[in-house]
């Protein structure tokens, strides 16, 4: 769509806008593949008629009703996009899609070996093909699908896109289909096209007592999709991916109104298309929706423009069992009680179905630059990020990542030199030289994203690096900073390469006061560490950690943590009981349960001491006002 | 179940472990080159090395120090400079300044001395290896029991001579050297020379009664701290507060411990190792000293001249002396259900802040967990065995007719068999007949007793040589003094048999058999004596069940589901342990008399003590009393102290001095139930939750 807003670019803004908006296509949601539209299921005609009102790009979308013709079912991603290590040994990243892919790592066995102690001799490879046949067969409520045929609604309950439905990303969760084995999955998916839509479905269920659970993108990481097993009712997956418009953008106000449904590359890429964008971020944008955002409090890497979710929405529209929620207006702020948004915002699908958001956009910015600073050791990084938060210049993003994050990430390096060099040698060879006096063993490095325009884009650079430099930082060049930030959508394919070869691991995180980063950070890491040794694992473990959001009180960390399991009997447990504790440690260091993740039902069992008596009773008369039936009874949160 | 706690279990005779006598490599090379060999330890790994200077930077400039600062200006009209002033003041009088260099200078007398006083000193190395591996991993702090001025450099000798990095030192000063702060400098010019060479060895300074100088606490807590907190060094200090004058485990003192377990408690660190430490000394370098302070003598001020007097010590012989290094303790695996780390969320964890009833609780459990692993890791002589028996005879025959060497000895050799049983570390040797043994042990303690004519006397000091005639008063305090030495050798061994010897007490008192009436008065007497014994906070069930355990073993006693039956094979062994006690009994009943009959309703500490003492003697003098133990200052105290745990003698609000009222009705009910006479009833005025 053309922009004609009134936006101060001149003559050249327009155009320049527009081309900047295809940079951004080709590096953040470039070389995706239209889906096919399979076309199997009519449309419910109601709400294709409400279309001619909106401005909405039609663009082909990313997720199709069958997530399986492009979606691995027992991994991270697209079907075609994986880690592998090749006949040579070698790792090689296949597929298209992204930057990495095509590329050989030579690196990352040394790495991956030497880490883990794990061996390229011992694989673990995963049930190849899902088997229809081991998914138990759905308990249907017929007067619920009687009345849904009528309304037009399509929906399916086929083995393949129950099991789809039935899980995000845990470690567990994955674990589990890798070896074939299914729970308690839906009964059946329902696929509304709009609010209309859902207002019927949640409805019915209401009437024929069904159980809801809506699902968005899939890319939970706290057991939020998990069907409770004790659930007798039908259970129907209310999957909102087709519900993916933009329906109209207010130039104005600088807002756009969107389905819930819309997963985040294709509402960036649609928007860019007018020369805006929201900005919002999250590592799993590629997949995760809008809806799921709202849902559990979502947090993107460029907060420090933009905001988080909570300062992003406008408006929201819910169906809950008891009607629609909404506001009346679209005031910037409100002085009316408690806001409702933040009984919807976090609600983790327990309340009812995100249908519309109403949220800000900003024009896409003129100018983007990546960079990277190289510390001597994690304490001085942290002691920068917390100057930079305390000055409050931070830019779009800063990260910081530990020494085992650093060697991890060159490890991923595409290239080397000689494919004799070892990887550490190679390393100390280039930070002794580079980097006199810092110890590779120790160094860490922060990766930055500037965003704006131009100039000033370039004075506030010089501001961090200034500051930067008062902590021993040594500016390390744009290439690192870009590397940083591409991997993050890389690596989570990583895993499923680990578990091809006997590792396991995840990713947590949590927020903390200024203080508490540094001992949070080392506590939690040794925590994981001796965890391990008393389940006996048989291999140190990976226990790494990174700072990614910076506040003024205080700062997102996120930890990683992969195990060689080999000589266990029940990794999946062992891991359970090591994650569980490092929970607890965060907790016993200030930190809290969690900064975006959500609760879901993972962390469910520590809400009471985290909101107190008084906040968990609240929390339950909202849920028992708006859902007496316990229709979305997904039992996440509480 | 077995006396020993968790893993630490060190109990079992002492030839199944690996004892290396330090002083052989000593006698058979050069001291010089000790003090200058190659010092390559490794060191802790968790933070990089910083020099006390930083340290002490790090401790002016931090936040908590800053709040004291300007809250102590606030009150007292100072200016925040000023304040800051006197903060880096204390700093600098507390301060140590570990250098290796003073270490070696240390190191060359160190070994001179340790040849010429012991016979040997054995170290398990096992535990020293231990140790090298803790002290990389986490802060260490190192706790051994305190015996002898000897304690204080002999770990840092060891740990040099091992290549593990040299601990500082907290030592404590006695606080009336600081009346004024003009006067600090001049009162420690006394032992500049010494308190420079022992602060660049690794000591810090602490005043002994700190009392409520909020910014000396602030200074050293955040000085504690910091130590802790970067890993500077292994840090060493005695729980016990004081060097013990009666070779008896003291109750564990809280401070020192708060502040070093702190830096976990608010997750500062991710551990925190306590490595207790137990030594053992054949024969203490103070015996006699130590007696008359308990009679009352004043303790010589610790000056250099003081030191220089003490080399006539030198000429004796001091038998061997043991290091026990113990298992080190995890404070996060023991802390694990008792301390909710959450508790520092919401305050800065740099605001002073009182610690919560958790933390002190789990504080005090801790202390005293480490301090009855120092008891079970201490070396037992023979000498304590006989000393634990001599002291069973009536003075009287003791000091005038002696006992036939034929009985003690046969005696000793059945006590043996007992302190086995009951899991002492005893340090018996082989390979030489049993009599030998015992006489070399009489032979090291000649001091204390004398074999003459196939009996054992004990021996007192020399009379004086004076013109008049000794007065009775001084005879009885003669007799006392060379009690008191020998029974702080028995005192070596109490912790073998207290939790037994309190069962057979009651079984005596109670003269019932059904556990549960057992069980009660046991409680009783833990209650009463847990100033004079080490019990862990929480635990009299399992240390009746302990007691149970040992007095079945040693085939005393039947003990059924509820009843505890004596046998008749056993009443040697209840007899020996109720007689091991009596002692205790006595003297504590000689105050309860005291404070009911004869004493005011209100008094000072100060007063009390010697009013006790003359009361005490008029006792013995009269016959009415025959325990010259009771004249120990130190018990007198313990009973005050568990009088005021009671809250049976209570601070007098109104005094400004340390006045104490007494609840004469509640002493005597104490007395009778200790007596048998009354069945024993709460003590608490309210539930205490003891934990």
């Amino acid at each position: 769509m053309a922009s004609n807003s009134s936006g101060g670019g001149g003559e050249g803004g327009s155009s320049d806008r527009q081309r900047i908006a295809q940079q951004r296509l080709r590096i953040i949601a470039g070389h995706l593949q239209r889906p096919a539209d399979d076309g199997l299921i009519v449309l419910a005609a109601e709400c294709k008629g409400q279309n001619n009102k909106t401005e909405a790009s039609s663009e082909g979308r990313t997720v199709p009703r069958r997530r399986q013709e492009i979606m691995k079912w027992n991994g991270w991603g697209y079907s075609d996009s994986k880690f592998l290590f090749n006949k040579k040994g070698q790792a090689e990243f296949t597929g298209k899609r992204y930057r990495l892919s095509g590329m050989i790592m030579p690196a990352l066995k040394d790495w991956f070996e030497g880490t883990f102690g794990a061996s390229l001799q011992h694989k673990t490879p995963a049930t190849p093909v899902l088997t229809s046949s081991a998914v138990q067969p759905p308990t249907l409520n017929e007067a619920f699908v009687e009345e849904l045929k009528s309304t037009g609604i399509s929906f399916s309950h086929n083995a393949e896109d129950r099991v789809f439905r039935a899980h995000g990303h845990c470690l567990h969760e994955i674990f589990a289909l890798r070896e074939g084995k299914f729970g308690r999955v839906p009964d059946m998916v329902v696929w509304p096209n709009c609010h209309n839509d859902v207002v019927k479905i949640v409805e019915l269920a209401c009437k024929h007592n069904v159980c809801l659970m809506p699902y968005g993108g899939g890319t939970s990481v706290s057991s939020a999709l998990e069907c409770p097993p004790e659930e007798t009712r039908s259970i129907v997956s209310l999957d909102t991916s087709q519900m993916n418009r933009i329906l109209w953008i207010d130039e104005k106000n600088l807002t756009a109104h969107v389905e819930a449904g819309i997963v985040g590359q294709d509402l960036e890429r649609l928007l860019n298309e007018s020369g805006y964008c929201t900005g919002h971020e999250p590592d799993s944008m590629e997949f995760s929706s809008l809806g799921g955002w709202v849902a559990t409090r979502a947090s993107g890497m460029k907060k420090n423009i933009y905001g988080n979710i909570e300062d992003l929405v406008v408006h929201i529209k819910m169906v809950t069992p008891r009607g629609v929620i909404e506001k009346s207006c679209q005031g910037p702020r409100m002085s009316t009680g408690p806001d409702i948004h933040h009984f919807i915002m976090g609600s983790e699908g327990t309340l009812g179905v995100v249908t519309e958001v109403t949220m800000k956009i900003r024009p896409v910015p003129e100018y983007q630059k990546y960079g990277s600073v190289v510390f001597p050791n994690f304490e001085q990084g942290v002691a920068c990020l917390r100057e930079v938060a305390k000055q409050r210049c931070a830019p779009a993003s800063i990260r910081l990542m530990d020494n085992e994050q650093f060697k991890f990430g060159h490890a991923l390096k595409p290239q080397v030199s000689s494919i004799f060099t070892s990887f550490l040698e190679g390393l100390k060879k280039l930070y002794i030289t580079k980097f006199k006096g810092f110890d590779p063993n120790r160094l860490c490095v922060a990766t930055l994203l500037f965003e704006g325009d131009r100039e000033k884009v370039l004075q506030h650079e010089k501001q961090v690096y200034d500051i930067a430099a008062k902590f021993g930082g040594l500016a390390a060049g744009e290439d690192n900073g870009q590397r940083g930030y591409m991997l993050t959508f890389v690596i989570a394919y990583l895993r499923d390469l680990g578990m091809d070869y006997y590792v396991i691991g995840e990713s947590f995180e949590t927020s903390v006061p200024w203080d508490r980063v540094l001992d949070i950070c080392r506590n939690v890491k040794a925590r994981i560490v001796r965890e391990c040794k008393d389940k006996g694992v048989q291999f140190p473990p990976l226990s790494t950690c990174r700072v990614t959001q910076t506040y003024d009180a205080g700062a997102c960390v996120y930890f990683y943590f992969a195990f060689n399991y080999r000589g266990l009997s029940d990794p999946v447990h062992a891991y359970e009981q090591v994650e569980h504790a490092a929970r607890e440690e965060i907790l016993a260091n200030g930190g809290s349960l969690s900064h975006h993740h959500g609760v879901g039902k993972l962390r469910k069992e520590w809400m009471r001491e985290t909101v107190s008596n008084v906040g968990m009773g609240m929390l339950k008369s909202v849920k028992e006002y708006v859902d007496p039936q316990n229709i979305f009874g997904n039992r996440n949160l509480l | 179940m077995t006396s020993s706690f968790g893993d630490s279990g060190r109990s079992g005779p002492l030839d199944e472990e690996e004892l290396v006598d330090i002083l052989e490599e000593r006698r058979r090379s050069s001291d010089l080159g000790h003090a200058l060999r190659t010092f390559s330890p490794h060191p802790y790994k968790g933070a990089p090395t910083c020099s006390a200077a930083d340290l002490n930077k790090a401790v002016l400039e931090s936040q908590h120090l800053h709040y004291i600062t300007k809250e102590v200006a606030m009150e007292t009209g100072a200016t925040v400079e000023e304040v800051r002033e006197e903060a880096s003041g204390i700093l600098e009088e507390m301060s140590q300044n570990l250098q290796l260099g003073f270490i070696r200078l240390m190191g060359y007398p160190l070994s001179k001395v340790s040849k010429k006083l012991f016979r040997s000193i054995f170290v398990n190395m096992e535990g020293l290896n231990r140790l090298q591996q803790a002290v990389q991993e986490n802060p260490v702090i190192l706790m051994p029991n305190h015996r002898s001025y000897f304690d204080f450099l002999v770990i840092s000798y060891i740990m040099f001579t091992y290549d593990i990095p040299v601990p500082v030192i907290a030592a404590g000063i006695r606080n009336t050297v600081f009346i004024s702060p003009s006067l600090r400098c001049e009162a420690l010019a006394g032992m500049k020379l010494v308190g420079r060479i022992l602060r660049r060895s690794g000591a810090f300074f602490i005043r002994r009664a700190i009392g409520s100088d909020k910014l000396y606490w602030a200074v050293l807590s955040e000085y504690v701290k910091t130590i802790v907190r970067r890993g500077f060094a292994p840090m060493e200090f005695y729980v016990e507060g004081l060097r013990s004058r009666t070779l008896k485990s003291l109750t564990p003192k809280l401070g020192m411990m708060n502040m070093v377990l702190e830096p976990f408690f608010k997750g500062e660190v991710f551990d925190i190792t306590l490595v207790p430490i137990s030594l053992s000394y054949d024969r203490v370098l103070e015996e006699s000293l130590l007696a008359h302070e308990l009679l009352g003598a004043p303790k010589p001020k610790e000056s250099t001249t003081g030191l220089l007097k003490a080399t006539k010590v030198l000429q004796e012989d001091y038998g061997s002396m043991f290091v026990n290094f113990g298992r080190p303790l995890s404070v996060r695996d023991l802390c694990q259900d008792k301390i909710n780390r959450c508790q520092y969320n919401l305050i800065p964890r740099d605001l002073p802040q009182k610690p919560t009833a958790e933390a002190q609780a789990c504080v005090s459990w801790l202390a005293h967990l480490v301090v009855r692993i120092q008891e079970e890791g201490s070396v037992i002589s023979p000498w304590s065995l006989m000393a634990s028996l001599l002291l069973q005879a009536p003075t009287a025959v003791l000091t005038e007719e002696g006992l036939p060497w034929h009985r003690l000895t046969e005696k000793t050799l059945w006590l043996r068999r007992l302190a086995l049983d009951f899991g002492a570390r005893l340090n018996w040797p082989g390979g030489v007949p049993d009599s030998n043994v015992m006489q070399s042990n009489l032979v090291l303690h000649r001091s204390v007793a004398q074999r003459k004519t196939g009996r054992v006397y004990l021996v007192r000091e020399d009379e004086p040589a004076r013109k008049h005639l000794i007065s009775p008063e001084e005879d009885a305090h003669r007799t006392a003094a060379a009690v008191l030495m020998m029974a702080s050798y028995r005192n070596q061994c109490l912790h073998i048999f207290v939790r037994p010897a309190m069962l057979a007490t009651a079984i005596h008192i109670t003269k019932s058999g059904q556990k549960d009436e057992l069980s009660t008065f046991f409680c009783f007497l833990q209650d009463i004596f847990s100033n004079e014994f080490i019990f862990i906070p929480g635990r009299s069930s399992q240390d009746f069940e302990e007691a149970c355990f040992l007095l079945k073993k040693s085939g005393a006693v039947h003990i059924s589901q509820e009843e505890v039956t004596v046998l008749d094979a056993g009443l040697e062994v209840l007899s020996f342990l109720q007689a091991l006690l009596q002692p205790f009994i006595e003297s504590y009943q000689v105050v309860f008399r005291y404070l009911c009959e004869n004493g005011p309703h209100s008094f000072s500490e100060k007063q009390i003590i010697p009013a006790l003492r003359d009361w005490t003697t008029k006792l013995i003098l009269s016959g009415e009393l025959h325990t010259y133990e009771a004249l120990s200052s130190d018990t007198q105290k313990n009973v005050l102290s568990a009088l005021r745990r009671l809250e049976i003698v209570t601070k007098s609000r109104a005094s400004e001095q340390n006045e104490f009222g007494v609840n004469r009705e509640a002493v005597k009910r104490i007395g009778d139930i200790l007596s048998g006479k009354i069945p024993p009833q709460s003590l608490h005025p309210t539930p205490l939750a003891r934990l």
